[in-house]
């Protein structure tokens, strides 16, 4: 936006953004300083350090397979708990976005009594966020014998009003001359399904995988009441293991697993950025 | 809408929708449902035995001092996240639409606080005002402000806010920044030629365009607020000292799985629905203006 030249508010623009970009950075840049240092080097420091200290590798070594520390505390590995958290995420992503490529293309594609019913449960469930169900939503996990399972971790966030709609209004968009000729061919509906739609979906898909991926992976008050046993922890959840029930914090290693548990998800924004973005606007539409 | 073209089946397109419909009653109809039941009746702690109570879940938790208090909490703590994190994403977008060729750097660096998770945004605050390694708790403690977050509850709800409203900035700034991007580039020129200061016609131009942007994110950032933060109360301040943190998530969950109160609990879950289905109307009556716009 350059209608006139006024060098000292472009020089203020960068000085503001810089400064943007240093604030927002800030507590990650301390989190990863932190995670340098051992902890006598932290203890001894008040206050913390700002400077990188010269443990990375045995922080991280701990951080992700566990041991003992020199003040005693026993700090559990992360890698299991990163595995835990990939499959959910995975598993939460790849099937929100199988099951409703499937029920928008039976609700565009198809005319089937109580086609609107279908609609609006759908619909509805827009309104009922796992937070506002915990309690009741926990009992039926318990009831059928998923908690501490991959099940009960995944499927009841499997199901997405969002996704549905995302895929029911793209659709819509695709011109029908495609299935005319899809027809003319011989070509069934699972058919023009594969060949067709699901081809042209590819764009749609990556913007939800970017955004599924991150809600999944960050969930944290589901894991919570579905896992008693660590082994399902997902690594979020390990955050709160290390600094609860401690009597004394490892902070190097508690923002070892910080860190551990934020790279994954900010790289798939950083690398995705173009399908993050499409996939921000076009969920809340 | 329909497409003028379809496929004829009588037993497909119920396969089709067969997986979403059997998650959908099994885990949101049939909890839902549970929620309404078990919030008319009341139940003791071991789950021997149930009456039916009518309202009174509902009574109790009206006149619960501590339930109002949390509603208090939950919307000082909501408008706080919703004010800070959109006048920095505001003030920031801003200026990167300014600088139109390095926007995509900024926004790089500036977006990626989306994927860190609310309980990661909370730990990683917490440990900036941690007595006595804390940097920011020091640097208020040496210059005659001494930060105390476990006693002080104005300094717990200032440590959940700046958590949370920190996580929320990217989101913000890319809608601010794409309504920006949006607003005709003429308007401005014709307003720069007429010899408005830019900061002119920001306040005159450019704000009031944004206002449909602005609205949403409100709606947005209130939801946020509401029920995407529980990780982020949960370790930064444990809803406490006392209870001068707990947001109505919290409270939902630690009265029905710590204090084991499942007939209050549920009540509380329906209200929560309740104001859920209230944003989500607010939110849908505001898109149908936004096609207008």
């Amino acid at each position: 936006m350059m209608i006139e030249r006024r060098p000292i508010l472009d020089f203020f623009t960068h000085v503001i953004l810089l400064a943007g970009v240093v604030v927002i950075a800030f507590p990650v840049y301390l989190a990863f300083i932190a995670s340098t240092q051992s902890a006598e080097q932290i203890a001894s420091s008040h206050p913390l350090s700002l400077l990188p200290g010269n443990h990375v590798l045995d922080t991280y070594r701990l951080a992700l397979f566990g041991g003992k520390t020199y003040g005693g505390a026993t700090i559990a590995a992360g890698w299991p708990m990163m595995w835990v958290s990939l499959v959910v995420a995975l598993t939460i992503t790849i099937g929100k976005i199988a099951i409703s490529l499937l029920s928008a293309f039976a609700i565009v594609y198809f005319r089937f009594p109580f086609k609107g019913a279908v609609f609006w449960m759908i619909f509805i469930t827009l309104m009922l966020p796992v937070e506002v169900r915990i309690g009741p939503t926990y009992e039926v996990i318990s009831n059928l014998g998923m908690l501490n399972s991959y099940a009960g971790l995944t499927v009841p966030l499997i199901a997405s009003a969002t996704a549905t709609f995302l895929f029911r209004q793209f659709f819509l968009t695709v011109p029908d001359e495609l299935v005319e000729a899809a027809r003319i061919d011989g070509a069934g509906p699972m058919r023009f399904f594969f060949d067709v739609l699901l081809p042209l979906s590819k764009t749609s898909m990556a913007a939800l995988f970017v955004i599924q991926f991150i809600y999944g992976w960050n969930q944290y008050l589901w894991p919570l009441m579905v896992t008693t046993s660590e082994d399902m922890y997902p690594i979020v959840l390990g955050i709160k293991r290390a600094i609860f029930g401690e009597v004394y914090i490892e902070w190097n290693v508690v923002m070892a697993t910080a860190i551990l548990a934020m790279l994954p998800p900010a790289l798939v924004v950083i690398l995705m950025q173009k399908w993050f973005v499409k996939g921000l606007v076009d969920t809340e539409k | 809408m329909e497409k003028r073209v379809l496929f004829k089946s009588a037993w497909l397109p119920w396969v089709l929708v067969a997986p979403q419909m059997v998650i959908v009653l099994v885990f949101f109809f049939w909890p839902a449902g549970q929620a309404l039941y078990q919030s008319v009746l009341q139940e003791d702690a071991f789950g021997t035995s149930r009456e039916f109570v009518g309202w009174e879940n509902f009574q109790r938790l009206f006149d619960d001092a501590s339930y109002l208090a949390s509603f208090k909490t939950t919307a000082v703590f909501s408008l706080w996240v919703a004010a800070s994190s959109m006048s920095l994403a505001l003030l920031l977008a801003v200026m990167a639409n300014r600088v139109a060729r390095l926007a995509g750097f900024y926004k790089t660096l500036l977006i990626w606080p989306y994927a860190v998770a609310p309980v990661v945004a909370g730990v990683l605050w917490l440990m900036l005002f941690a007595s006595p390694y804390g940097v920011i708790a020091y640097a208020l403690q040496a210059m005659g402000l001494p930060w105390n977050h476990l006693l002080d509850a104005d300094h717990a709800m200032a440590l959940i806010v700046m958590a949370a409203a920190w996580k929320q900035v990217s989101y913000n700034f890319l809608f601010f920044l794409a309504g920006l991007q949006s607003i005709p580039q003429s308007l401005i020129e014709a307003a720069a030629i007429d010899g408005a200061s830019p900061w002119r016609r920001f306040w005159t131009i450019v704000f009031p365009l944004l206002a449909p942007t602005t609205f949403f994110l409100l709606v947005m950032n209130v939801i946020y607020a509401f029920f995407d933060t529980f990780g982020t109360v949960d370790a930064a301040t444990h809803g406490g000292p006392g209870k001068d943190t707990s947001i109505l998530v919290y409270k939902v969950y630690y009265d029905g799985f710590k204090a084991l109160d499942m007939g209050g609990s549920a009540a509380q879950s329906v209200v929560l629905m309740l104001i859920v289905i209230a944003l989500t109307v607010v939110q849908f009556r505001f898109v149908e203006r936004k096609i207008e716009y």
